[in-house]
């Protein structure tokens, strides 16, 4: 066991800055308004650095630096920027232990989730675009004797990412990775409630990038996402979040004809059959584990397994099997390595799942386990903690239709087969899914009977390398974590080439 | 809060959103800036009192089958939001609140 001492404490392992500008150019640059705002620790609920507020001009400006940055790095050879890639890889690794724990900080998560998932995910992921953007190759189409149709891949440009609050830096190498794997120059917004991780990564990294080949531009999403989102200057939007926004980005992206990815988030099913409960052994624990999963990262996952879904023949057993599973979860400091649950990220994520509990309730459904606010004592108390919760109801409820990005599962009996896959579906979301069953044809036919983009099977909330990752339905557009990605962050350009002498014949 | 976004920004809309992240937060914006369609139902136009205009309130039209059944408040909490909303830089949050309609409301709306 080991407890981090927090950033900026005496002995910590590593330390903020008490200020941070926007990352322009390879250098800090005060916003233009020369505005700053407070951004607080979850865990404790108290200030820890200042963070620039930036506006449109100060967006601009980041443009600037990628235009300018742009053209050569879109010239470099693939291996160039594989072996950049591979440095900053590198270079995280060699800092994983800080990378972890300053996530944990800035986010509330518990640090053996960052020190086991997020930023070792994050390295692998360096590695991955490394890696095929080497293998990758255009085509050459023989039309006929004397033409041919060479395919080339090009980079869009400058691309725009918004980056969401619940992962900082894995969501944020989820969309740089390809982005600068493909040749782009990137301006990158993180969410206001997570504004300063990726500045420490920076700390490390930004001497391997070129200058102005990604800038940061931080900020509200009103004052520098919304001028970047809109900019006519961009070739390409990236978006992780919700579906106003989604909707709202895609209509900027409409007025500048760009395309958009969006990853808007679910309301996944988690399903068991009841040959789980056939025999209580390793799958059977890892099953009851698999339904724990709603807890991880404190369910502020866009795939968090939120809908329980059990066979009615073994509900009664395996859910109370499930509660038990529940009520041992440790919740407390993230920075202790023993700790399982940390903290919501943000006070009104907080206020938001207290509503959902409340209306949950008002609904009538029963919670088995959890379903209020954990008060935590000493320095955490000021922090945003919420129970592990279990709610026992029904799918029309809308706490099974909507993501409260808590930790919080909806739980509900199946009878067969085709209810299990009906009540899965009745959804407006289709990102994750999870499938438990021993029968591995019954496995086949409900993975691909799921309308979701992902289907765990016998396992969940995995997320390597070289497994798409995308929506259905209203949950977005795209498929990032893959080398299809890739496919989002360039041009194709063709080239047809005549190898005749001869005129065509008709002039 | 609307008053002063008002008075800073001018004619203002509500959009509720769904999804991950800031998803179940109403979204503040200029009256015009989301393009609503076919796919968003006008649930009320609010009347503010020290607001020139009424603030429309919508939801997409699926999103609404499931919510219909609730009595929806937009409440004001400390906090920092992300997406696009007007209010974010305020140090607030726009939070709905919801409960169930009574049978009595349920009957009116049905007739």
């Amino acid at each position: 066991m080991t407890i981090y001492t927090p950033p900026g404490s005496d002995g910590a392992i590593v330390s903020y800055q008490s200020r941070y500008d926007h990352y322009i150019g390879g250098e800090y640059v005060p916003p233009a308004k020369g505005q700053y705002f407070e951004n607080p620790s979850p865990v404790t609920g108290r200030t820890f650095t200042e963070i620039a507020r930036g506006t449109a001009e100060d967006v601009e400006k980041a443009l600037d630096a990628a235009h300018g940055a742009a053209p050569a790095w879109g010239r470099t050879s693939p291996t160039e920027r594989s072996i950049v890639l591979n440095k900053i890889a590198d270079r995280m690794e060699q800092n994983l232990e800080k990378l972890a724990v300053a996530e944990a900080w800035e986010n509330g998560k518990a640090v053996r989730e960052t020190l086991a998932a997020d930023i070792p995910l994050a390295i692998d992921h360096f590695r991955y675009f490394a890696g095929v953007i080497r293998a990758q190759e255009g085509t050459a189409g023989e039309l006929d004797e004397d033409t041919v149709a060479y395919h080339f891949h090009e980079p869009l440009g400058v691309v725009a990412q918004i980056i969401p609050w619940n992962f900082p830096i894995l969501m944020a190498v989820w969309k740089l990775a390809p982005a600068l794997a493909a040749g782009n120059a990137v301006v990158l917004k993180p969410a206001e409630q997570t504004p300063a991780s990726i500045h420490y990564l920076f700390s490390l990294i930004g001497d391997l990038i070129p200058p102005g080949v990604v800038n940061i531009v931080n900020g509200f999403g009103v004052e520098a996402g919304k001028p970047l989102a809109s900019s006519n200057r961009v070739a390409k939007v990236a978006f992780t979040g919700e579906t106003t926004t989604g909707r709202l980005i895609m209509q900027y992206a409409s007025e500048n004809l760009i395309p958009v990815t969006l990853e808007l988030g679910g309301k996944s099913p988690n399903i068991f059959f009841d040959d789980v409960s056939r025999a209580d052994d390793d799958f059977y624990d890892k099953a009851l584990e698999g339904f724990t999963m709603f807890a991880l990262n404190q369910g502020e996952v866009c795939t968090c397994p939120s809908r329980a879904l059990i066979q009615q023949s073994h509900y009664s057993d395996f859910l109370a099997a499930a509660v038990k599973r529940t009520e041992n979860l440790k919740q407390g400091n993230p920075l202790d390595t023993d700790t399982q649950v940390g903290a919501q990220a943000s006070n009104d994520q907080l206020e938001k799942i207290l509503s959902y509990l409340d209306i949950g309730r008002q609904e009538g459904a029963r919670a088995l386990t959890g379903g209020s606010r954990a008060e935590m004592s000493g320095d955490l108390s000021g922090g945003y903690y919420v129970q592990p919760t279990i709610f026992e109801g029904r799918n029309s409820m809308r706490i099974f239709q909507e993501e409260i990005f808590g930790p919080v599962v909806s739980v509900a009996p199946f009878a067969d087969f085709d209810d299990a896959i009906k009540v899965a579906n009745d959804t407006l979301y289709g990102l994750g899914a999870g499938v438990w069953t021993r029968d591995i044809n019954q496995a086949y036919r409900a993975g691909r009977a799921i309308k979701a983009g992902r289907v765990w099977t016998n396992c969940y909330h995995l997320y390597p390398a070289h497994a798409a990752f995308g929506g259905y339905k209203q949950s977005g557009i795209g498929r990032e974590n893959h080398r299809m990605m890739l496919d989002h962050y360039q041009q194709t350009k063709n080239l047809l080439v005549s190898y005749s002498p001869k005129a065509m014949g008709f002039f | 809060m609307m008053r002063q976004l008002r008075e800073q920004h001018g004619p203002l809309m509500f959009h509720q959103s769904g999804g991950c992240c800031d998803g179940s937060s109403p979204m503040c914006y200029l009256e015009g800036e989301f393009r609503t369609g076919s796919s968003d139902v006008l649930l009320e136009s609010l009347a503010i009192e020290g607001v020139p205009e009424p603030i429309t309130f919508w939801m997409s039209a699926s999103q609404f089958e499931l919510w219909k059944h609730t009595h929806l408040t937009v409440d004001v909490v400390p906090g920092r939001g992300a997406g696009f909303s007007l209010e974010a830089p305020e140090g607030v949050r726009f939070l709905i609140r919801s409960r169930l309609l009574t049978e009595r409301e349920l009957a009116e709306l049905a007739g």
